[in-house]
């Protein structure tokens, strides 16, 4: 009734005259914009203006959805209020069905890669990584593919809320000024600012001018997966915080204690291209780089390394320094005898490749092992020429965990007025003994800027839902300091705030983010033409010249004696590699992304080798996922965590994932895995010692997506003949690594059929396992390009993963130190698909240009053609796994919003039928139109597969295996060359290259 | 061995012990043998067993419909198939079902060609169950799939989509083989039930029943004429159904032999699952036919002969079914393939190895003991050996489907598959149907065919000598 | 057509086969040509004794036989290689060996319909209506008796020589067919 009243259709027409026919709305009343209808539904009815804040349920989205038509017809996707450019072309208008990109860049943990974002009808729909940017060159992690599901979430906060109540944007405000009014007059004492690492220059200018004005405030940041140990270590080394950036390019030997580099941390993306640029063996480039790498628990750098050695996190010290003793470094340490060879013969090796070697620490390895590295950096000349110094990419940097100890000290003792949490989850991620949340309720005023209503938000009376990164404007240094302009792709779709704002109001200057984001670059380029410069930085995703200045940096201080290192087992604390710090807990992609070693999915466990798991009586393998259940006593903590045990894990070494086991995450994340930060304290960050564990003689039931087998690919019968593996020496002997046994060569081609004649295109595709670190980034790549659902741990369990591509883990060799081999597999499209004449329904056929495709429309589900496949690659929709009104079990990805993010040229299939990798046919289509309107042949990289776009390694090469210049012809052409079992004549379309090791000849294999 | 002749010289020639037991005992006349079977049908009170047998069917009937309305609304997901073992106890079922019905087709066409005259008291009851057990094997492709309601779609018929099925695929096959199968087969039974139909309704009392019967008789007369386009036409259906039997469990095994899986790409396969078939049939036709014939009393017309004969199929199809099992490990060897090998080492040793061995004791171990003459003719042995044969087949064809494809070529998929509560209420609920279609047949139609019983009689026969 | 008789025919029932195919010879060499025997049984012989020799039906399910194979394979050559050719796992349009099994099928399939049809259809059934069924005691012809038939449409036939000439044979009775 009161809504008829307040309803004003003609201010709403009007609005519609201003061109802003565009705008978002969920509701007449908003759109015709009454505040005062606003404040009555939120002060009279809070249930109701919850269910507005809930927003789109199915029947109000069709409701609207259809009021939106019959008024004008405005389509529910929206353009941003401020002017923003495409990376390609101006738009003269939105051609539907014709994607448009624009760059912009996504910041993870104080550093940022470019992004270019596919926006449908200014739909954001997909992440591509920008090629002209130095983090990207192109390529994508898994978090950044991912961000787009996390962008249309509907469990996102979508409500500023007041002790839990919905409440206004204006409500908030009114609070805020009032505190800040108060506290300006204290200048500032008691004000408290909590952030995450910053890396945008314009947000840190604005902190800048919010600290001139409140002299007494304190800013504080923390990232529980943060760079705080890289930064204290060039501290330790240099006396000042200094930004390593690493030219992998430039190093023909790599040593990497403890560190993931290639997967992990600022930069990998980068690194990892520069780094597999020096892995390509072919036949006119025989020679690779070598990769040392000693580390607790395999990782993707641990599993391309050349030389391996499993080893105590906390052992890496003693080894860097008996390492830096070799080379002459001073505050070197005798090797322990164990490790002398080894030790010598990797400080030879570095010795011989002076200027051409990197030493690179991992970032949860304390600072003194990053120091050590950059002393042995500097000793061996590679500073300045493989390794270089920047001023750091954050915005004054500062001892995070140092800092947090003393917000929540001045908390216990009441020295906090008000706080303001923008961004981050300190409740569930900051360090247990600090107590955080005990001492958050002590401060009368706190604030919650963030994406969900999360575990904080929940403790604080205001929390305000913060926009997603391509809802907002702002701006991110990358690795090597270049800043990329973000851009908003997509007005708030919940109503958020982003930082900026929210500083604007505080310091009291401009609010919008545009304009402040605008002033401060009028002033940083000085350039004549502002407008000119803005726009070519909007349109590379690059701000020309702003990459940060080589510092030169002589390691000066001395190193700190060696920190005592109490044997036994030790803790070691990591983020998770598939959903990070636990922010990306309620992203569906990633909780079902199965971890990249261990291949477990939407679960945490304390890894363990198998001696170790013996030795703590936790059984030596998972059988079918069914892992025993440990409770680990540490510090007066207990944590109860299922056990699994990894091949190739240091023994007397625990690896913990934390980020899992949230209470607030939202429908998806919540209670999903095991809480590891309730063991971790401040006092130790990385690495703890004095843990017991206990068996709790229960099991728990884990989402593995391998199981053990993987492991015996032998058989009684000899190996299979499944990855190819070998040294770089025996391909300089002989090219193909491993001849096929005439035996294969007669099976794979003879048939009784003439073979098939593919005249114009024939696509195909090389992969070069030696280029593969097994990250899955290609994996939720291919699941954002193609509408793959997501199944849910249930069905994960009982085998029904949905991934179209998916990554291959082999080990080989001992259990305490196997090598570690991935292997992309994908539909291999064979000329001879067995899959293909079982169908009884035409469902699946030959394209005249070879792609094995399938007709979603056509199948009835006989899951013949999946039983017949030899590689397995075929998906079923065994459920309505990505509708969700249909009867059955229920979808994990639900909310009508997501439908807007799907690739409106990929069907969603419907349940009872088979699914499949399709070579992104709807790319080749794509592509082949540009074409034919050019009357010219596709040209070779014209076709990327979203696989083969967010691959850093450049494993994957697609292209048309007729045009004998391409370069996926060219990697057939290698005698290397090989495809998956062959010898059923499958003649598979997909190819691959064989890993090579890189040993060196002075170390004994193993 | 062709049916014995009464003639007392010869009987005093030969031992007692070599005169074979007689296929129909002595003493019968038309009448009494027209009478005794039409009785089952004609006699007004239906007894009280009956109906208790009925009911307890229908309850399953009830539960396999349950289930059925389960999977065509939740989805096909609430089964425990999965990647790598999308095919599960539905195929298992399917081809379990079709086996069993082997036998009735072949007792009745193959015998029929062979002269076989033991042959005529027990056809028309396996011939009812080959029917009854299709029906059943037909329900499981047609809910195995995941879009049921669009399983019309392996059928050619033009179509807006322009499409055809696609006849490569032994899927396609199957459509084709088991529907031929399954109308040949009822045509064969209902062209032998009119004489009898024709029978029943001169018997009968009832008004009703005399129009029914009387309307599926379609006017049979018994005419000199009739008679003799009647057996031609008989003899030829004979002479098609043969080779069609074993047609169609030919093709069911190409769903096998024609895929690449270890375990299943085999050469030898189509023999192989025609013995399993005639196998199972005849051990499901002892099972059922032991009870008949006890409770309805029916030992005059299916005497010990006849349980005998059905041993010793049993015994020779079981022996050629153990060669097989043993042929399947010899390539496995032979062939010096790593995959194949890993198949057959798997099942023995493997996570299901326990099927494998239950297999090899139900269908090699137990047949043995029917080389003794004494369990031979004893109906209670012979009754649980065949049931315990009915689940060895059953194993042999889960031990196929599942083992094979749970650990194919790369071990990455590797995979294992439990089947849940609605697969299992299936299965027991399609045995319902079979028990409840059986126990109709039992009551409204002459489960022994008259007509062919009383040529067995001498009167029958005697008049060689006059009309030469 | 209504012949000028007042009955169809008479007809002779035997408790006795030989008695039977004895007396249908005999009826053959008197020179009668129209008749008729009905047994519960098939009697070897009888059939020739009245006059009945070969039938047609072979022929018919050849016929059917032939359709069905020819038909059946046709159908998926056509469907493969013209009406919608496709590149099925890069087997031939027309890859004959694996049409072979449904050829099989069909053909069996239209043999047996031909078989059975034909059969029905030359017996001219179904047949709601006959005669002989006036008789009351040729419900036994389903039991355990045997008849002969003399249809009035025979050129010999006389009610009276006809009726003393089956008397002749000793049957049980000889009655008389209504219309």
């Amino acid at each position: 009734m009161s809504k008829q009243e307040h309803l004003d259709l003609a201010s709403f027409r009007a609005r519609l005259e201003h061109g802003d026919e565009n705008r978002f709305w969920r509701s007449l009343e908003e759109l015709s914009n009454d505040e005062a209808f606003d404040e009555f539904v939120k002060k009279e009815f809070p249930h109701e203006s919850q269910t507005l804040g809930e927003g789109v349920d199915r029947r109000d989205f069709l409701k609207l959805m259809s009021a939106s038509l019959a008024l004008g017809g405005l389509t529910a996707c929206t353009r941003p209020l401020q002017q923003i450019l495409p990376y390609v072309r101006q738009p003269e208008d939105v051609i539907p069905g014709k994607p448009l990109f624009f760059a912009t860049a996504m910041s993870l943990a104080g550093s940022s890669a470019g992004v270019l974002v596919e926006s449908h009808l200014n739909r954001p729909t997909r992440i591509e990584g920008n090629p002209d940017h130095p983090s990207s060159m192109g390529a994508t992690d898994a978090f950044m593919q991912a961000s787009i599901l996390s962008l249309y979430d509907p469990d996102r906060s979508q409500t500023v809320r007041y002790i839990g109540d919905p409440a206004t944007y204006g409500d908030f405000l009114g609070a805020l000024s009032q505190v800040l009014v108060q506290l300006r007059s204290k200048g500032g004492a008691g004000l408290r600012i909590l952030t995450e690492s910053i890396n945008s220059p314009t947000l840190g200018n604005q902190f800048q001018t919010l600290l001139s004005q409140y002299p007494k405030a304190v800013w504080h940041q923390y990232e529980a997966a943060g760079r705080e140990n890289v930064l204290e270590g060039t501290r330790l080394a240099f006396g000042a915080y200094v930004n390593p950036v690493y030219q992998f390019d430039k190093a023909d030997v790599v040593v990497s204690l403890d560190g993931d580099f290639l997967t992990q941390g600022s930069g990998h993306l980068r690194y990892a291209r520069d780094f597999m640029g020096r892995r390509k063996v072919r036949l006119d480039k025989q020679e690779m780089n070598r990769l040392y790498v000693v580390e607790s628990m395999l990782t993707g750098t641990g599993s391309v390394a050349d030389h391996r050695l499993p080893m105590r996190s906390a052992d890496v010290e003693s080894f860097a320094r008996a390492l830096a003793a070799q080379l002459g470094v001073s505050g070197g340490a005798p090797p322990s005898s164990s490790q002398a060879d080894f030790v010598a013969a990797v400080a030879r090796d570095l010795q011989a490749h002076r200027g051409k070697s990197i030493v690179v620490a991992g970032e949860h390895q304390p600072p003194v092992v990053h120091a050590i590295a950059f002393a042995i950096n500097g000793a061996l000349g590679n500073a300045g020429s493989t390794v270089y110094y920047t001023d750091p990419i954050e915005e004054s940097p500062i001892p995070q965990t140092e800092s947090m100890r003393q917000l929540a000290h001045d908390m216990e003792t009441g020295a906090v007025e008000a706080l303001i949490i923008i961004g981050g989850n300190p409740v569930f991620a900051a360090p247990a003994d600090l107590n955080f949340a005990h001492g958050l309720e002590r401060v009368p005023f706190r604030a919650h800027l963030s994406h969900y209503y999360d575990e904080t938000s929940a403790l604080c009376q205001w929390h305000v839902p913060r926009t997603h990164y391509l809802e907002e404007w702002s701006d991110a240094r990358a690795h090597d300091g270049t800043v990329s302009i973000v851009q908003p792709l997509i007005a708030p779709l919940y109503g958020g705030r982003s930082a900026h704002e929210l500083l604007g109001v505080m310091t009291g200057e401009a609010n919008e983010a545009y304009e402040v984001l605008r002033g401060y670059w009028r002033s940083k380029l000085q350039s004549l033409d502002f407008e000119k410069s803005w726009r070519k930085a909007l349109n590379d995703g690059v701000v020309a010249g702003s990459t940060l200045p080589v510092k030169a940096m002589a390691a000066g201080g001395t190193l700190p004696p060696p920190t005592q290192n109490p044997g036994g087992l030790e803790l070691v604390f990591k983020s998770d590699p598939t959903i990070f710090d636990g922010r990306f807990a309620n992203n569906a992609w990633l909780e079902e992304l199965p971890h990249p070693m261990t291949k477990l999915t939407w679960d945490n466990a304390a890894l363990v080798s198998p001696r170790t798991a013996a030795k703590l009586e936790m059984g030596t393998e998972n059988y079918n996922g069914v892992s025993p259940l440990a409770e680990i006593s540490y510090k007066g903590r207990t944590l109860q965590i299922p056990i699994w045990v990894v091949p190739g894990h240091a023994d007397d070494s625990v690896t913990l994932h934390f980020g899992r086991g949230r209470t607030r995450a939202g429908n998806v994340g919540t209670a999903k895995g095991f809480n590891v930060y309730a063991i971790r304290t401040s006092d130790a960050p990385s690495l703890g010692f004095g843990a017991a564990f206990g068996n709790l003689k229960e099991t728990r039931q884990l989402a593995c997506t391998q199981l053990h087998q993987s492991i015996d690919v032998k058989t009684l019968r000899g190996e299979r003949d499944i990855i190819r593996v070998g040294t770089i020496e025996q391909f300089r002997r002989d090219p193909s690594v491993v001849p096929e046994t005439e035996e294969n060569k007669v099976r794979s081609k003879e048939t009784f059929y003439p073979p098939f004649k593919y005249e114009g295109y024939a696509w195909g595709m090389s992969i070069d396992t030696n280029l593969c670190t097994g990250c899955g980034g290609c994996v939720i790549a291919c699941q954002s390009e193609n509408n793959i659902p997501v199944v849910g741990k249930d069905q994960v369990i009982i085998g029904r993963a949905m991934h179209w591509l998916r990554i291959d883990h082999y080990y080989r060799g001992r259990p305490e130190n196997p090598e570690s081999y991935h292997i992309p597999i994908l539909c291999m499209h064979c000329e001879n698909a067995p899959c293909e004449p079982v169908c009884p329904v035409e469902a699946t056929s030959h394209s005249p240009e070879g792609i094995n495709e399938m007709t979603y429309n056509r199948c009835v589900g006989t899951k013949y053609c999946a039983n017949n496949c030899p590689y397995k690659v075929r998906r079923f929709n065994w459920y309505s796994y990505s509708e969700y009104d249909i009867p059955g079990r229920q979808a994990i990805i639900k909310g009508e919003s997501f439908k807007a993010m799907r690739n409106p040229n990929v069907t969603v299939r419907s349940r009872g039928v088979m699914e499949k990798c399709s070579y992104c046919v709807q790319r080749v289509n794509a592509a082949r139109q540009e074409a034919e309107k050019g009357d010219r042949r596709i040209r070779d990289g014209e076709v990327v597969t979203a696989c083969q776009s967010a691959c850093p390694g450049e494993a994957i090469v697609f292209g048309d295996i007729n045009d004998k210049t391409s370069r996926v012809a060219a990697r057939k052409a290698q005698p290397a060359n090989y495809g998956l079992l062959t010898e059923l004549n499958t003649q598979p379309r997909t190819t691959y290259l064989p890993t090579l090791k890189n040993p060196n000849p002075e170390i004994k294999a193993g | 061995m062709d049916s014995p002749t009464p003639h007392a010289d010869v009987a005093a020639r030969v031992p007692d012990r070599f005169v074979p037991v007689p296929t129909l005992q002595p003493g019968h006349s038309f009448a009494s043998i027209t009478d005794q079977i039409s009785s089952i049908v004609l006699k007004r009170k239906t007894s009280i067993n009956w109906w208790i047998g009925l009911s307890l069917a229908f309850c399953l009937v009830l539960l396999m419909l349950y289930s059925i309305s389960a999977l065509l609304i939740l989805g096909i997901g609430i089964w425990g198939i999965n990647q790598p073992v999308a095919w599960g106890l539905d195929i298992t079922n399917f081809v379990w079902w079709i086996g069993i019905g082997h036998a009735g087709t072949l007792i009745s066409a193959i015998l029929l060609l062979l002269k076989q005259k033991w042959r005529t008291s027990i056809n028309r009851f396996a011939e009812a169950m080959t029917l009854f057990a299709v029906a059943c094997a037909g329900l499981f492709p047609l809910l195995h799939v995941g879009r049921p309601y669009f399983a019309y779609w392996l059928m050619p018929y033009p179509n807006s989509m322009l499409l055809w099925p696609q006849f490569r695929s032994p899927l396609a096959w199957d459509v084709f083989a088991v529907s031929t199968y399954a109308t040949v087969s009822f045509l064969f039974w209902f062209v032998g039930l009119i004489p009898d139909l024709a029978t029943l309704r001169d018997r009968s009392r009832s008004i009703i029943w005399r129009k029914v019967y009387g309307t599926l008789a379609m006017g049979w007369r018994g005419s000199a004429k009739h008679w003799h386009r009647y057996e031609t036409a008989y003899l030829l259906l004979a002479g098609l159904a043969t080779p069609l039997v074993v047609s169609v469990h030919t093709v069911v095994s190409f769903d096998f032999a024609t895929s690449v899986i270890p375990g299943w790409h085999t050469t030898f396969f189509p023999p192989y699952f025609v013995a399993g078939a005639i196998f199972s049939g005849f051990a499901m036709v002892l099972t059922l036919m032991i009870p008949v014939r006890k409770v309805f009393g029916l030992q005059d017309f299916v005497t010990m002969r006849h349980l005998e004969n059905m041993a010793k199929v049993l015994l020779a199809t079981g022996l050629i079914v153990a060669y097989a099992y043993s042929m399947e490990v010899f390539y496995a060897w032979y062939s010096t393939n790593t995959y194949e090998w890993y198949m057959i080492m798997n099942r023995m040793k493997g996570p299901y190895h326990l099927t494998y061995v239950f297999l090899i004791i139900c269908n090699i171990l137990t047949p043995q003991l029917l080389w003794v003459k004494r369990i031979r003719t004893t109906p209670i042995f012979l009754w649980i050996i065949a049931i315990v044969i009915n689940i060895g087949m059953w194993l042999e064809r889960f031990v196929i489907i599942v083992t094979s494809l749970h650990r194919d070529f790369l071990p990455s998929s590797w995979g294992m598959y439990y089947p849940t509560f609605w697969e299992w209420s299936l299965f027991i609920g399609t045995l319902g149907f079979f028990t409840f279609l059986l126990l109709l047949f039992i009551r409204f139609l002459p489960i022994i065919s008259i007509f062919e019983m009383r040529t067995l009689l001498p009167e029958a026969e005697a008049h060689h000598e006059e009309a030469r | 057509m209504r012949p000028k008789y007042p009955t169809y025919g008479l007809m002779a029932e035997f408790d006795d086969v030989n008695a039977l195919v004895g007396a249908a010879n005999r009826c053959r060499e008197e020179g009668y040509t129209v008749m008729d025997a009905f047994t519960p049984f098939p009697v070897e012989g009888l059939s020739e004794a009245v006059g009945f020799h070969h039938s047609k039906l072979p022929l018919i399910v050849l016929g059917g036989g032939i359709v069905g194979g020819f038909g059946g394979f046709f159908m998926q050559w056509y469907a493969n290689v013209i009406s919608y050719p496709l590149n099925i796992g890069g087997k031939p349009f027309n890859s004959w060996p694996a049409f072979i099994p449904i050829t099989f099928e069909t053909t069996v399939l239209c043999a047996s319909f031909a078989a059975v049809l034909g059969m029905l259809a030359l017996n001219g059934l179904p047949m709601p209506y006959h005669p002989v069924f006036h008789v009351p005691r040729f419900a036994f012809a389903s039991r355990d008796q045997f008849f002969l038939l003399i249809e009035s449409r025979d050129p010999k036939f006389d009610v009276d020589k006809t009726r003393d000439f089956l008397q002749s044979m000793k049957p049980i009775e000889v009655a008389d067919v209504p219309w």
